[in-house]
């Protein structure tokens, strides 16, 4: 079975500050970071008015379909994607295996930029997920392992 | 898989509704949808058909309230249900913490059914799960139309391994949130014995 994703302060902290730095780098619009299970993990830029949470499933959907697609082909993955609107564009990447990076931008800067913002990125976030994934390995959390019954079927009190 | 965010204080989990086609899966969703609280629901996303059949996946976010400060959210997914769908089922079971089977109860739809389980089975598998060892429910849909099998019959049928079962009529909403919840409770059951 996969092994789940554990997201410390620590790192949400850093790949938060990555996804600032990009955004300001590649004068981005939006920039954010989802797992492949399509779970926001963080995002920068102006947001507010985005639907964060179908953004992110989506775009896990694409990326799922697209791996399917390549596959198919013989090719490993395609690990890059781009979407051209009349307004708006987005670029969409694989990072490490495990992430998807995705920015959105407009005419106020160019592929060109976010490509190669994105690239330095990509490399710095590899190596945030390495440790990720080493600390959700040694790590156990004790708090899920003291929910009781009781804390369970309160969840469900008014359903 | 779920994912646990530490700084944000969340659990996100993620729930996959499967079955034959016209099945019920999306009524599922959409009655979830109509009847929960504006400020526990996300958007409800369906990618389908001109003929509203589902072409990718029914997407619906759902916030629980709070264990041990921890908000949960599960993220119910459905799968395309016609057979020739099956490269795009496979794909939304990636990372999948719970399964609904939804059985369509008309005695004619039993084959199909039983078809479905097995592509369940065979694709769960691919991702390297065992449908016996995950959570997993059961729900026998359509109990309202004349020509609905028995329920016994359905069981030894579909759930040979005695998992909970439920009877159901999605249109009404009769037995959907009681299938949610016995796999929600189950989900936060298993995070609680792999921590």
């Amino acid at each position: 079975m996969n092994s789940q994703l554990v997201l410390y302060e620590e790192e949400f902290r850093q790949i938060t500050e990555i996804c600032d730095m990009l955004h300001r780098d590649a004068s981005a619009k939006a920039v954010f970071l989802v797992d492949k299970n399509g779970q926001l993990l963080a995002n920068s830029g102006e947001t507010a008015h985005l639907d964060t949470t179908s953004l992110a499933s989506l775009t896990a959907g694409n990326i799922a379909a697209t791996g399917g697609l390549a596959q198919l082909l013989g090719e490993k993955e395609f690990a890059i994607q781009v979407h051209e609107g009349e307004r708006d564009n987005i670029h969409i990447s694989l990072v490490g295996q495990r992430a998807i990076l995705v920015i959105i931008f407009d005419e106020r800067s160019s592929l060109g930029l976010v490509r190669l913002r994105v690239r330095k990125a990509g490399d710095v976030l590899s190596k945030i997920f390495d440790t990720i994934n080493s600390k959700a390995s040694e790590q156990g959390s004790t708090v899920f392992s003291e929910i009781t019954d009781d804390d369970i079927d309160n969840l469900f009190g008014d359903m | 898989m779920s994912f646990i965010n530490y700084s944000s204080r969340e659990i996100n989990c993620k729930i996959v509704y499967y079955g034959p086609g016209l099945c019920g899966k999306t009524t599922n969703l959409q009655y979830i949808y109509a009847k929960t609280n504006p400020e526990a629901k996300g958007k409800m996303i369906s990618l389908e058909t001109e003929t509203e059949r589902t072409l990718f996946f029914d997407f619906l976010p759902l916030s629980l309230g709070e264990i041990r400060g921890f908000k949960t959210r599960f993220h119910l997914y459905t799968v395309p249900g016609q057979v020739f769908y099956d490269a795009s089922r496979k794909l939304i079971l990636k990372g999948v913490d719970g399964v609904v089977f939804v059985a369509d109860s008309q005695v004619e739809r039993m084959e199909a059914n039983v078809e479905s389980l097995e592509n369940l089975r065979d694709n769960l598998k691919e991702h390297g799960y065992d449908l016996n060892n995950i959570p997993y429910v059961v729900q026998y849909n359509k109990r309202d139309l004349p020509n609905a099998a028995d329920v016994g019959y359905m069981r030894e049928l579909l759930n040979p391994t005695d998992v909970p079962d439920y009877e159901a009529v999605a249109t009404t909403g009769a037995g959907v949130f009681d299938t949610l919840k016995a796999v929600a409770k189950q989900v936060l059951i298993e995070l609680k014995r792999t921590r």
